[in-house]
């Protein structure tokens, strides 16, 4: 119990961290950005009255005390209320965010579960054949592969799919010539545009989850217990998956779920590159136009995403691995 | 028993440390078993090569390059060609002359940021783990929230308000946001060995605390650190890449970085010049994955059963 009661304190003490990071950041920079903002607001239309309170509250013009914004900042996140976008103007930022979730869900969020489970069974049969062919050649070309940068790998698939093979379309999440909606020919494109940027990031991503899956795996097998199911001669398959590859998963857990909280983070780069719809591309989006509100709710996102993400990651292991719990409460 | 052991080693300490002189050449010849060791690794030889090509370009690059990096009445978005072989960019420069000459920024910013990086990391883990108590429990906290605060959306917030963008601001952001990763690791490696006979007998001793991180436990703790230092500059290269390639950079700058910037914003793809977009990101991942290779050697030093003969 103690475990859980230390992990939800753990979770409440990062998020508001990032919550009061998010306030205090703006406010310490040189240069005023809630000023530069509202200038730049004036200039696109009329702000209203409590649009305009809402930017204050994020940004720090100097009205009341600090200690009076803060407490109305943390009243406006718990509603939501971000303000205003301005590379969207006049759409509210929780708008904007809303329609570029989804994008980034289901694509990021269904090839990371493939690239996860495809390269842990991979890191299992690496392991379990160490030294061979497929163990050697993997673990080299994961690691090259690992040190791209990987919106290079997005530009350079680009060149040769999408502008020399003409195979896939180079930019955009569906074809311009249609508006989202619920209609096969909609969903054919959205899924046509989307095999470029999924191929990016299982190709990025499969490197880490297949190397940390063959180490864990690799010093498991070391273990007295495989040499002892060996021993009594139970099936090879037996052995590797129901007694290595079930404790060597263990620490994986904690990575999937950590990934799995970044998701809606998108991969950013990503799809900067390829223009798409999501929560990297408007992240993008706001740093190049200097959107503040949005870059500030964008951040509390993904944060907010990936701490309560690795927090289910420890409740599941200190659920899977007693000897956890039992550690954190004799330490 | 446990006494005995202990007087044992802190007799041998103190034998070695009297006779400085011959203990400095037995240093000296464990580092050159220690760099035989990494050499002997194919990997880590394939990768100190490449690494070693790239620091010679990184000093002698504007030396190298075909024409001079301010040169820019050449003919404009030109594809690959004799007179220039990867190309020229839309404002009429040499690619590949930008390519060489901005070896050296990147590389800077890449090696100075895991330089900063890493002696962070070893001030935080090293004080954590040695001194334990509150001490440890307060940074140990602040490693751990360091670290599940996502990097990339981490530094691109600080960045973009940041009013000016530079090298050094860019170096600023990656340094602060790093360090948690490698404070960790250099944590856990100094828990495992200041709990070593030859260190307690050390405090026995009576010797002060920094004497024995420096002279007991860091020498015994270097190719911890650096690996480590490999793993930050593989980040920072990396991490800077991604910050300039949104425009976080200084665009006036040529670093790898900032060319890929130009090269997406001239459309440089759709326009066919691939050697523009291709060749920085190509020499990126080379020099990232040439220190990874590296750490393969490196591991070996530490782990003598991942030695190859």
């Amino acid at each position: 119990m103690r475990y859980f009661l230390r992990k939800i304190g753990f979770l409440l003490l990062t998020v508001w961290v990032a919550v009061t990071l998010n306030f205090v950041l703006p406010r310490l920079m040189p240069g005023n950005p809630a000023q530069a903002m509202m200038a730049k607001f004036a200039q696109q239309g009329p702000v209203s009255p409590s649009q305009e309170k809402a930017l204050e509250l994020m940004l720090g013009l100097p009205t009341g005390s600090l200690w009076s914004q803060y407490w109305s900042y943390l009243g406006n996140i718990v509603h939501f209320n971000f303000g205003t976008s301005y590379s969207y103007f006049p759409e509210s930022v929780s708008n904007v965010i809303l329609t570029a979730l989804p994008w980034t869900l289901i694509l990021v969020g269904i090839v990371t579960i493939l690239q996860f489970v495809v390269g842990t069974l991979c890191g299992v049969y690496a392991a379990w054949n160490r030294g061979k062919k497929f163990d050697s050649t993997a673990s080299v070309m994961l690691s090259f592969t690992a040190a791209f940068p990987y919106f290079w790998l997005a530009l350079a698939l680009i060149y040769f799919l999408a502008y020399l093979a003409k195979w896939f379309p180079i930019s955009g999440g569906y074809s311009g010539s249609l508006h989202p909606a619920f209609q096969w020919s909609f969903i054919a494109s959205a899924v046509y545009h989307s095999i470029l940027p999924a191929i990016t990031i299982f190709a990025t991503g499969i490197g880490g989850s297949l190397l940390g899956m063959r180490n864990n795996m690799i010093n498991t097998l070391g273990e007295d217990y495989i040499l002892l199911a060996k021993a009594e001669g139970l099936k090879n398959r037996v052995v590797a998956l129901r007694y290595a590859a079930r404790n060597a998963l263990l620490p994986i857990v904690t990575n999937f779920a950590m990934s799995l909280g970044l998701v809606v983070g998108g991969s950013l780069l990503m799809e900067t590159v390829f223009a798409y719809p999501g929560m990297g591309y408007l992240l993008s989006t706001a740093v190049s136009n200097q959107d503040y509100p949005l870059l500030q709710a964008l951040f509390l996102c993904i944060t907010v995403s990936v701490l309560v993400a690795n927090f289910i990651a420890d409740l599941i292991s200190g659920l899977l691995d007693p000897r956890l719990r039992r550690g954190a409460t004799t330490s | 028993m446990k006494l005995d052991s202990l007087n044992s080693e802190s007799f041998v300490n103190g034998a070695s440390t009297t006779t400085g002189l011959s203990s400095a050449k037995a240093e000296e010849a464990k580092q050159a078993g220690a760099f035989r060791i990494v050499w002997s690794n194919r990997k880590a030889r394939f990768g100190i090569i490449v690494l070693a090509i790239f620091v010679f370009i990184a000093i002698f690059g504007p030396w190298l390059a075909p024409y001079s990096i301010s040169d820019t009445h050449f003919p404009t978005s030109m594809g690959p060609s004799a007179a220039h072989w990867l190309g020229t960019t839309q404002t009429g420069q040499d690619v590949l002359t930008q390519l060489l000459c901005g070896a050296r920024v990147s590389m800077f910013v890449g090696f100075l940021s895991g330089a900063i990086v890493i002696a962070i990391a070893l001030t935080i883990g090293f004080v954590a783990g040695y001194f334990g108590g509150w001490v440890d429990d307060v940074l140990s906290m602040l490693m751990n929230v360091m670290l599940v605060l996502p990097g990339l959306p981490l530094m691109i917030l600080i960045a973009s308000y940041i009013p000016s963008h530079g090298i050094w601001e860019i170096i600023l952001v990656m340094s602060l946001t790093g360090w948690a990763f490698g404070g960790r690791t250099l944590r856990a490696q100094m828990l495992t060995l200041s709990r070593r006979d030859y260190v307690i007998a050390a405090r026995f001793a009576g010797e002060s605390p920094l004497r024995i991180i420096f002279r007991e436990i860091l020498p015994n703790s270097l190719s911890y650190i650096i690996a480590n230092f490999f793993g930050a500059v593989t980040g920072a290269i990396l991490a800077e890449a991604g910050l300039e390639f949104l425009g976080l950079g200084n665009p006036s700058i040529t670093s790898w970085g900032t060319m890929i910037y130009w090269a997406q914003n001239g459309d440089a793809l759709l326009e066919g010049q691939w050697a523009w977009v291709l060749a920085p990101g190509l020499c990126i991942a080379l020099v990232a994955s040439s220190l990874t290779f590296i750490n393969f050697g490196i591991d070996a030093v530490a782990n003598p059963r991942l030695q190859e003969d």
